[in-house]
């Protein structure tokens, strides 16, 4: 139903016809502008912020730098409190779990919490080509869904959107798959989510199964929790019988002691609100109270290739708030999709190729995607430091591009090393200088460069004086 | 190699040059809040959710006055009796096994709290017998929620503390902070949505 990001081109491609929509930067400049304000806002109402985000960072630290340890843990627990666990290498074998699942069931459609994880393997692809029916409940999946798009934000995936299109969606799409949108719908953002009430009602009464992720999973206790605003969360982790959650294995908290951390930071860098309006957390099957047949499925997909990064690794602490993109010069202008994945902007310029690698057109230039401005490091929760991420990954795609040759700029930092290293070489390359100086006497830069143009064309390198300083200094206070 | 055996091998492989860092001290910073009751208000209002404040005496009528003009009402099996003795005759019914769809038709839900945390102006339920299974604060449009003035903590911290043994105990928690809301178009706040679009909370005093 949705679009796909499969064979996408690399971002300067996908940046330039990003840029052309004049729409798509009016649009966004005003989202990510109010919820930067909002942000600001609420941040500043927490005197030990800082400590908090160092904590958050700490935390993370530790289950990853103990990841089967916990994994283990998490797994125990949550069989004790009656959910089954799977195991998932890769988006394939999750989607194949999670199909096999419903297909147990006997029902032919599922109701979905928004999740990443579950964007990130194609899931509603997969189920979709298996014959069943996923339907999104979060208002901004379901205009991504409805409008046959792909999402452009961690946390508003039609921010892309505007209320005119958003109704233009509706009226068109609304009936074709349930109830439709009322007669006479305005673009008034009320009414549009009383459309999106009514149309997922009847999904949400019926529903058999339904799948989500999680924000959080408590080792100790076996404990998922979801982050909401609007209730679908609680419909679909509530009323179905069945409920299947795809949760990455870098989601993991030790205790429960511990989410008081991240219930802090997620709200306040998500939505910039104190707290969300619905927060549901449940360990395995309650009887009497919700689904009775509960499952989890752990997923790795790349992440143990990050763990494996040294410096990448500390990519796998993000909380998917979405505040690197909100603040980001880069995203606020060209938007989402020119990122080629569910991941956008500067976490995902670093976690698409941390996870997929460096092999595709998009993922080999996401690490260039950025000014290195860093505000993404300065607003980021868990203190991923983002810009470091970038250049790390920068000089991997360069040195896989090389495979061992030496770079232009290599050999050129090797004969410079050789000239500097003796004053007499220096002074001969010097007076080579100086007529140059002296030919370009009235020209203030170089120009054009033959054989480093792409260098050149871009820079105004200064044309060398007609004299160097040794000479000069020479000439007024020698001997 | 199950999926299991593997990405547990993957995650060791991969740790194999990592020191593992030590768990961190577990910060817990003072919220210093003057008056726990006037923060709760003012921040649960701020979502625009309806609050008012009432003696123990004074609970059945501001129960009836929060359900006023609501023709039927769910209430979980452990709700104090007192809580509705000034509602009008067979407008309370008891949670007997209603499904989603006949919980749709019930125009509102009474139910406890096990907590209020003033800070964020957030109210959790732990789902115990005066709060009844999730589905029923769920479905009905209008939730009216009740919280004794001794459920109050200052902030998250204190309410992760007094809820490790709910937790512990297995019990699902549902944490709500006003009535359900979107900001999902133009990131504009919409109250209102899936959830109760309505949040009465009703704040007693303690006797």
């Amino acid at each position: 139903m949705s679009g796909t990001f499969v064979g996408m081109p690399a971002f300067p491609t996908a940046a330039r016809k990003a840029l052309e929509d004049a729409q798509l930067r009016s649009n966004l400049n005003h989202a990510t502008h109010t919820i930067r304000d909002k942000r600001a806002r609420v941040v500043a109402e927490v005197d030990d912020w800082e400590d908090l985000r160092v904590a958050g960072a700490a935390i993370k630290d530790e289950v990853l730098t103990n990841l089967d340890t916990y994994l283990v843990r998490l797994e125990e627990s949550l069989t004790r409190a009656g959910a089954t666990v799977h195991w998932a290498r890769d988006a394939a074998e999750a989607n194949s779990i999670i199909t096999g699942l419903v297909r147990e069931t006997g029902a032919e459609e599922v109701v979905k919490v928004k999740s990443m994880a579950t964007q990130e393997i194609g899931l509603n692809e997969a189920l979709e080509a298996a014959g069943i029916d996923a339907w999104e409940t979060d208002l901004a999946e379901l205009i991504v869904q409805l409008g046959h798009d792909t999402p452009s934000h961690i946390l508003v995936p039609a921010i892309h959107r505007n209320r005119a299109e958003i109704r233009e969606i509706f009226l068109r799409e609304m009936g074709e798959v349930g109830t439709p949108a009322p007669a006479g719908l305005t673009s008034s953002p009320p009414e549009l989510a009383e459309a999106a009430r009514l149309h997922l009602r009847e999904k949400f009464l019926r529903a058999e199964v339904a799948i989500s992720g999680a924000n959080f999973a408590v080792a100790d206790s076996g404990t998922l929790v979801v982050v909401e605003s609007e209730g679908n969360g609680r419909m679909c982790l509530t009323l179905p019988e069945t409920l299947i959650s795809v949760v990455g294995i870098e989601k993991i908290v030790p205790t429960w002691a511990d989410l008081d951390v991240f219930l802090q930071l997620l709200p306040r860098s998500s939505t910039g609100e104190r707290m969300n309006p619905y927060t549901s957390m449940w360990t395995g099957v309650t009887p009497g109270d919700g689904p009775q047949d509960v499952h989890v499925v752990l997923l790795d997909n790349g992440r143990t290739d990050a763990l494996a990064d040294s410096v990448g690794r500390q990519a796998l602490r993000c909380i998917r708030c979405s505040a690197c993109l909100n603040v980001c010069p880069v995203y606020e202008r060209v938007g989402g999709h020119a990122y080629g994945s569910v991941y956008p902007g500067p976490i995902g310029a670093v976690l698409n190729p941390l996870i997929r690698g460096t092999q595709s057109p998009v993922d080999k230039s996401l690490p260039y995607a950025s000014s290195l401005c860093g505000a993404c490091f300065d607003a980021c929760p868990v203190r991923i430091d983002i810009p470091e991420l970038l250049v790390h990954l920068r000089s991997r795609v360069v040195d896989e591009k090389r495979r061992g040759r030496p770079s232009a700029e290599g050999v050129a930092m090797r004969g410079a090393s050789w000239m500097f290293s003796d004053s007499r070489r220096w002074e001969r390359v010097q007076s080579g200088v100086e007529l140059g100086g002296k030919a370009l006497r009235n020209k203030p830069t170089l120009g054009r460069i033959p054989g480093a143009s792409a260098w050149s064309d871009a820079r105004d390198a200064p044309a060398p004086p007609p004299e160097t300083f040794r000479s000069w200094w020479e000439r007024e206070r020698g001997r | 190699m199950s999926g299991r055996e593997e990405v547990l091998a993957r995650v060791r492989a991969a740790l194999a040059d990592a020191t593992p860092t030590p768990a961190p001290a577990h910060v817990r910073a003072p919220s210093p809040v003057a008056d726990v009751a006037d923060l709760f208000v003012e921040r649960v209002e701020d979502y625009r959710a309806e609050v008012r404040r009432t003696a123990a005496a004074d609970l059945p009528a501001a129960v009836a006055d929060a359900l006023a003009g609501v023709a039927t009402v769910v209430v979980p099996d452990g709700v104090d009796a007192a809580w509705t003795s000034a509602l009008g005759p067979g407008v309370a019914r008891p949670d007997d096994g209603l499904d989603a769809a006949a919980l749709d038709q019930v125009g509102a839900v009474l139910t406890g709290a096990a907590v209020g945390i003033a800070v964020t102006g957030t109210i959790v339920l732990d789902h115990g017998p005066d709060q009844g299974r999730r589905a029923l604060s769920l479905v009905p449009d209008i939730h009216v929620c009740v919280v004794r003035a001794s459920q109050l903590v200052a902030d998250v911290p204190d309410a992760v503390d007094v809820l490790a043994v709910a937790v512990g105990g297995g019990r699902p928690l549902t944490w709500i902070s006003g009535p359900s809301a979107t900001s999902d178009i133009e990131l504009e706040r919409v109250e209102g949505v899936h959830g109760p679009r309505t949040l009465r909370v009703i704040l007693v005093a303690d006797a």
